[in-house]
C-alpha cells in the first residue's frame, strides 16, 4: 500500500518562502501568478501483508502526529490506487 | 543542586551550556545523553541549542521522539526546572511542553547577532534576579525563530503573564508580539530563542545571560 502525504502551511499562516517565490516569478515576467504556497510531501510505503484498513490507520497517524505540526500546518493524503 | 544538559544528535551548544553552569555559575552539572531515561538527582535540565536530527522534517520535530524527552516531560510535570534555548525552545514547542511554534524567520535568513530583549515578568524561576523591563543584551543565532501562536493562545500567554522576554527595539525574525521567550502554565519551563549561554562572560561581549542562570540557582536554593 502506498500513499502520499502533502503537508502545507495553514491558509491563515504567512508563508515567507512562497511569497518570495511569487515575487521572483513576477519579476521574471509572469505577473499572472497571484500566489504561491510552499509545502512538502512524503511518499509512504506500507509493508506487504498489512490490511488496507490498518494501512490507512497507520498513514493517518503518521501524517497527523509526526509529519504535521498542527499549530501551523495541515495535511492531505493521496492514496495510490492499485 | 545539580544541572543537566541534554545532548541530542546535532546539539552544538551543549558544551557552552555546560561551561556556563560549571565555570561561570560554579554549580554541579552533567551531560545527559538523549537515550537516557533517568533524570534522577537533577534539579534543572537544559535543552541546548543546535540542530538536533539535522533539523530534518521540522526544527525540533524529531527530538521529541528521543527517549529522554518522555523523562523531561515527567520531570517538568513534577515541577523540575527546564530551560530550552534556541533549538531547545523549538523542541519544547514540538513536544507540547510549550504552546505555539517557531517558524522560518520572516527574512528567510539565518541571523546571528547581538540584540536587546526586555524582561517581561520577574515572576519565574528564570527571571527573579531582574527587574521588570530590564533590557538584556543577548545574541541570537537561528533560522527558525519566528514565534507563532493562534490569537487565543497569545491572549492566554499575555493574561497569565507567561511572556518572559520580548525583542526590544528590533524584531529580528517576525515573531508575533515580539515574543522571544515564553513560560509554561506551571512557570517552571522556559523556552527562549536568544542564547544566555553565549552571553554569560565579559569576554563574550555581555554578562546579561548570566542573570537567567543565577535566577535558576536562586530559585533552586529557595526551594530547599
Amino acid at each position: 500500500m502506498k500513499a502520499t502525504v502533502i503537508v502545507t502551511l495553514k491558509p491563515t499562516v504567512l508563508d515567507p518562502q512562497g511569497m518570495t517565490i511569487q515575487r521572483s516569478v513576477e519579476s521574471m515576467g509572469l505577473p499572472e501568478v497571484a500566489d504561491v504556497r510552499q509545502g512538502k510531501y512524503f511518499d509512504v510505503n506500507i509493508a506487504d501483508g498489512v490490511s488496507p484498513d490498518r494501512g490507512k490507520e497507520i498513514v493517518q497517524k503518521l501524517a497527523k502526529e509526526v509529519l504535521t505540526n498542527p499549530v501551523i500546518e495541515e495535511y492531505r493524503i493521496v492514496w495510490e490506487s492499485r | 543542586m545539580k544541572f543537566g544538559v541534554v545532548i541530542f544528535p546535532g546539539s552544538n551548544c551543549d558544551h557552552d551550556c555546560y561551561y556556563a553552569v560549571q565555570a561561570v555559575i560554579g554549580k554541579p552539572v552533567e551531560f545527559i545523553w538523549h537515550q537516557d531515561t533517568s533524570l534522577k538527582g537533577f534539579d534543572a535540565v537544559i535543552l541546548p541549542g543546535g540542530f538536533s536530527y539535522g533539523d530534518y522534517l521540522r526544527t525540533g520535530a524529531l527530538a521529541k521522539f528521543s527517549p529522554v524527552m518522555q523523562s523531561v516531560k515527567e520531570f517538568a510535570d513534577k515541577g523540575g526546572l527546564v530551560i530550552g534555548i534556541c533549538n531547545g525552545f523549538q523542541i519544547l514547542t514540538e513536544s507540547g511542553l510549550l504552546p505555539g511554534a517557531l517558524m522560518r524567520n520572516v527574512t528567510r535568513q539565518y541571523i546571528c547577532k547581538f540584540l536587546d530583549i526586555s524582561t517581561e515578568t520577574t515572576n519565574s524561576p528564570f527571571t527573579n534576579q531582574m527587574t521588570k523591563g530590564k533590557v538584556l543584551r543577548i545574541p541570537i543565532g537561528h533560522g527558525d525563530g519566528n514565534y507563532f501562536a493562534d490569537p487565543e493562545t497569545l491572549k492566554r500567554l499575555n493574561a497569565e503573564d507567561r511572556v518572559a522576554f520580548r525583542y526590544h527595539g528590533e524584531n529580528p525574525n517576525g515573531s508575533l508580539e515580539n515574543i522571544a521567550g515564553i513560560l509554561n502554565e506551571g512557570r517552571n519551563v522556559l523556552g527562549m530563542m536568544p542564547h544566555p549561554d553565549r552571553s554569560s562572560e565579559a569576554i563574550l561581549g555581555s554578562t546579561d545571560g548570566k542573570l537567567i542562570f543565577e535566577s535558576m540557582v536562586n530559585a533552586l536554593a529557595g526551594a530547599r
